[in-house]
């Protein structure tokens, strides 16, 4: 594998980072199965890409497509809290939804950004290739972003957000509103992913309607695969843990692509994310078996 | 002070299932009275606690708690005026969070929660000292997740937890009934103590009819969804099981036929 490759997966897998701290937030802390990534990832995307072809600012750009991811996650709570639709089926709705709205958003299938300025041609200092410094760049936004989370989860509102998806019985008896919890968690949660896919249109030379498709397994894989690597309770390695799992996870992706004996090519990429998926659900199940223990 | 007026539930409503779990059920309990209520298997004990958390809406009927009228306020809302111990002593505590974690989030109940650190080193010394009271060691594991701590322990800490914020009643749900023997005595203990130290109006739903004279000082017996016996006082006092159902048989006219009730 080439350093270019090399970059090229790490600048990925910190983009899908971020994704996965969306999805950790979701499906981790609580509980709430939400597919609608698949939907607000391509809208950061389109959101971010059109508004830059359109002329505005690139960080303005990027500051309304995570605006926009965040109210995709608010309709699919309000969905669920308030209409009471089935968590599960109210993602599915709103990621299904907004395969219209991103079409009707971008006016057509997809928008370049080749000769646009970006966040990362604005950042980007002279004396360093664009491939080097996207990542370094990248590096930078996770950082804060789980600094922030953290931070966030420790907060009086951010521990009542974690009682809620772990117990919200006992939440409610002590005075949290889960709805309102529900409804800001997968606030966050889109947010979150609403950036990436700004910042992934801007890496990949622009926004697609199709980019979406699998986001929601590439979360899950890199929190399945962070947790495997660094299992902890402790929060602030937890987010750790999941950025790692998506770093690493694009790392397997890129070598097996990239190793001409396997014979991979670029279309069998979600055929790849769904075995390693599947491997990294059966092997905890596995190592239970054969120590002995009675399987979950 | 708790007034529970005219309380009406039925579940199934108009259908061949059709259950009236509360047929006009009235109860006041003033302010630092403990109460225990006892009832057998659909008497509507569980019922009438439910209504009075917020748990289950009442058809009709008025709940105040401290002459402040609660009948529609959902569950979070009201969980300022209202504590409660669960019978599962899994569900009062989150095990995915530590002690010092579950205790932080009880501190706040019903106060609001802004972007202030949830557990700060100054809430730990408090912390350290009401669960070096229960003599369980878990002064020294506040760091520890509560999933790893047995039933006893969690439904100890959540008494604890149930009187770190000053609440106008204190809800206990059958929360021994789970528990082993020695367990169960240990938690009624514990309880006995919380209540009269905190002088919390508190009401005990029970199975057993020894647990239901031995504390509190007022015992108030549900049957088909209403209030049938209210013994306190002198009347209680030196009042044993069979004192008890003869009671019961006097008022109703008809003999208590609940094993579990009879032997608790």
């Amino acid at each position: 594998m080439s350093l270019f490759s090399l970059l090229g997966a790490l600048e990925i897998g910190l983009i899908f980072s971020l994704v996965a701290l969306g999805v950790l937030i979701s499906f981790r802390l609580l509980r709430f199965p939400d597919l609608t990534v698949d939907g607000s990832f391509p809208l950061g995307g389109a959101v971010a890409a059109t508004l830059i072809s359109g002329g505005v600012d690139p960080f303005t750009a990027t500051l309304a497509a995570t605006a926009a991811g965040a109210v995709a996650g608010l309709v699919t709570g309000w969905l669920n809290v308030r209409l009471r639709i089935m968590d599960l089926l109210a993602s599915i709705l709103m990621m299904i939804a907004l395969y219209s709205v991103n079409l009707r958003i971008m006016g057509k299938p997809n928008v370049p950004l080749i000769t646009e300025p970006t966040v990362f041609t604005i950042l980007q200092p002279d004396w360093l290739s664009d491939y080097v410094a996207r990542p370094l760049i990248l590096v930078g936004v996770v950082i804060v972003v789980k600094l922030a989370l953290d931070w966030f989860l420790a907060t009086q509102t951010g521990l009542a957000m974690r009682a809620t998806g772990s117990n919200g019985r006992m939440a409610r008896a002590q005075g949290v509103n889960t709805g309102a919890m529900i409804l800001a968690g997968m606030a966050l949660s889109n947010a979150l992913v609403g950036l990436a896919g700004a910042l992934f249109a801007q890496t990949q030379g622009g926004s697609d309607i199709s980019m979406g498709i699998g986001t929601i397994v590439i979360g899950l894989a890199a929190v399945i695969v962070g947790e495997s690597i660094l299992p902890s309770r402790k929060l602030v390695l937890a987010t750790l843990a999941v950025i790692l799992g998506a770093i690493v996870y694009r790392f397997f992706i890129a070598l097996a692509l990239n190793s001409d004996f396997i014979g991979l090519q670029a279309q069998d990429l979600n055929l790849v994310t769904a075995v390693l998926v599947t491997i990294a659900l059966v092997i905890p199940m596995m190592k239970r078996r054969l120590l002995g223990k009675k399987g979950a | 002070m708790l007034r529970a007026q005219d309380l009406k539930i039925t579940f199934n409503a108009g259908t061949p299932i059709e259950t009236r779990a509360l047929r006009g059920l009235s109860l006041d309990i003033p302010s630092g009275q403990f109460v225990t209520v006892i009832g057998s298997n659909g008497a509507g004990k569980s019922t009438f606690l439910n209504a009075v958390s917020g748990d289950l809406p009442v058809d009709s009927g008025r709940i105040e708690i401290n002459d402040a009228d609660v009948t529609r306020e959902p569950v979070w809302q009201r969980a300022g005026r209202v504590a409660r111990v669960f019978q599962d002593p899994m569900a009062g505590t989150c095990e995915d969070l530590t002690i010092e974690e579950n205790m932080a989030l009880a501190q706040l109940r019903g106060a609001r929660r802004g972007l202030g650190r949830a557990v700060k080193a100054s809430m730990r010394e408090g912390f350290r000292e009401r669960l070096a009271t229960l003599g369980l060691g878990l002064e020294s594991r506040l760091t520890d997740r509560i999933g790893l701590l047995s039933g006893g322990q969690r439904q100890a800490v959540s008494l604890l937890m149930a009187a770190l914020q000053p609440s106008r009643i204190l809800l206990l749900d059958e929360h021994t009934a789970a528990l082993d023997p020695r367990t169960a005595d240990f938690v009624l203990q514990l309880t006995a103590r919380i209540v009269a130290e905190n002088r919390l109006t508190t009401m005990m739903v029970t199975h057993s009819m020894r647990q239901a004279l031995d504390v509190g000082e007022r015992t108030v017996m549900l049957h088909q969804g209403q209030v049938v016996l209210d013994v306190s006082g002198d009347q209680r006092k030196g009042m044993d099981v069979p004192d008890l159902l003869a009671m019961f048989e006097r008022v109703r006219g008809e003999k208590l036929s609940d094993d579990a009730l009879l032997l608790g």
